[in-house]
């Protein structure tokens, strides 16, 4: 089943500005779906209204084959954003426990779950640690492991690696890969650094500015599963010029 | 330990030098008429230890109770003006408005409505002067949360009351206490400043009142320190409660 549909959505904001106009697109389970775009674009916006944090002007969005409001009721996706909002007064193993009291987990099984997520992300032995102790890396880590605790077939992320030093990024884009070839999820991802989207992706969504539309749908057919090796292959620097070449078509100035 | 005392050392060192040339430089200049020396104080203190803790004790009674009442209401609003933006927008101007009237002027007007002698007046005066900085506080905290805090809570499909109690109730703590220590100092101030419109013989004012009347200024200057001292026990106690509920908050660390 096709894990999430977009059928003529449109967004337009108090005051006229038209965020995002006509939106079609499908994205099929175990892909990785990145939307790129200029500043202003939309794809922020798109990716809340695929999360139902906010209801289209037009259209439908479809998650897992309903709304997207009993998507989110149903805890169908888990949500990461560009700043981790990992919560001061909540240890980092009480921040990913979040959502599973939510759930009404008991804390045997939540505890079981957290170890077992800080494994995931590299983070074994700071269950007790206050996000604050943390580098902005390991707190985005912290905010991927709390997203996919209860195991969401969807994983929606907001430029969750825009704050982050270059080496930091690239080394948490493999790490990502990892953990979506484990966990066998759904990933939308949004982002405005094109190697990153290339790297990741499984398709990269070009998106053109005001109002957002997408301007061309890329296919990435770089080889599964992917290493740093990959970013130095012939073919991932012709697909991050053929990206790059659809923004400028899209009306970006580069 | 020996970090303690490091960071104490200079207090304390300040406090002796302080007090030696109160004592033997600024009370004999000024003459014992007008400043009493430490000494004087201390022996004053002594010598009426029983009246003044009763008469402290009392005071303290009526902060206290003004302080619940004050910071109690506070929350309150605070809770239902931060829900309700309207609201907030209809009111917030008559509540700065209110805030800018010198308070204190009304301490013969609540003596006159709740009697001079009960300690309801000295209350009722202490209550106003708390309830508008935790008001203000309080709101100012639970208005102050990210809005990518909400939406996570959003994606989990939480409840207005779960957001509340997980995420706005703890963001907002730490400006709630900013707000109930700046309180605690203000119900004794409303206390005392009541007291001096008149009020029962018991009470600390009144105390203060009646020594510099007589001009008993030893007695009238060891009421004060009765008086500041219970104020001060009043923020520690609230300074601990911050520590202890807020244990997480990075400045708790020192970082």
């Amino acid at each position: 089943m096709t894990v999430v549909e977009l059928k003529g959505v449109s967004k337009e904001f108090h005051g006229g500005t038209v965020a995002l106009q006509g939106i079609d697109l499908d994205v099929e389970p175990r892909e990785f779906v990145s939307l790129i775009g200029p500043s202003g674009c939309g794809k922020s916006t798109l990716l809340r209204i695929i999360g139902d944090l906010i209801a289209p002007t037009a259209g439908t969005a479809t998650v897992n084959g309903k709304s997207a409001e009993s998507a989110r009721r149903d805890r169908d996706y888990g949500i990461v954003f560009q700043q981790a909002v990992l919560y001061d007064w909540r240890t980092v193993g009480k921040n990913i426990e979040l959502p599973l009291e939510l759930l009404g987990w008991d804390r045997k099984r939540r505890k079981a779950r957290v170890a077992e997520m800080l494994e995931l992300v590299e983070l074994g032995g700071f269950e007790g640690h206050h996000p604050w102790q943390l580098s902005g890396g390991m707190q985005q880590r912290v905010a991927i492991a709390r997203a996919l605790s209860f195991q969401p077939a969807l994983l929606l992320m907001d430029e969750p690696f825009g704050a982050l030093d270059e080496m930091t990024r690239e080394r948490l884009n493999s790490e990502l890969l990892s953990i979506w070839a484990e966990t066998e999820s759904t990933v939308v991802f949004v982002t405005h650094s094109i190697p990153e989207a290339v790297f990741l992706s499984t398709r990269v969504v070009v998106m053109s500015a005001r109002p957002g539309r997408i301007a061309e749908v890329i296919d990435i057919d770089l080889p599964q599963p992917r290493t740093g090796a990959v970013r130095e292959d012939a073919r991932f620097f012709e697909l991050v010029t053929s990206v790059r070449e659809a923004l400028i078509r899209g009306g970006v100035e580069i | 330990m020996k970090r303690a005392g490091r960071e104490w050392a200079p207090v304390v060192l300040v406090f002796a030098a302080g007090m030696l040339l109160w004592q033997f430089v600024l009370a004999p200049w000024l003459g014992r008429f007008l400043l009493p020396t430490p000494v004087q104080i201390g022996k004053s203190l002594h010598e009426h230890w029983s009246v003044l803790w009763h008469a402290g004790w009392f005071t303290l009674q009526e902060a206290l109770g003004g302080f619940a009442i004050g910071c109690g209401l506070g929350i309150v609003a605070a809770l239902a003006l931060a829900r309700y933006r309207r609201l907030s927008g209809a009111l917030m101007p008559y509540f700065i408005a209110a805030n800018a009237v010198p308070i204190i002027a009304f301490a013969p007007i609540m003596n006159d409505w709740f009697g001079l002698l009960n300690p309801h007046s000295k209350m009722a005066i202490a209550a106003v002067l708390c309830f508008f900085p935790v008001m203000i506080n309080t709101m100012r905290g639970l208005t102050s949360v990210p809005p990518a805090a909400i939406e996570l809570m959003r994606s989990y499909a939480a409840s207005e009351l779960e957001i509340f109690r997980r995420v706005r109730f703890p963001t907002a703590l730490p400006f709630l206490f900013t707000g109930l220590k700046v309180a605690t100092v203000l119900s004794m101030i409303g206390a005392i400043v009541g007291e001096y419109f008149g009020g029962s013989i018991q009470a600390l004012g009144v105390q203060i009142e009646n020594s510099v009347t007589l001009f008993d200024l030893p007695l009238a200057w060891a009421a004060i320190v009765v008086a500041s001292s219970m104020g001060i026990a009043f923020y520690a106690l609230i300074g601990v409660a911050e520590r202890f509920t807020m244990g997480w908050h990075p400045s708790a660390h020192g970082e």
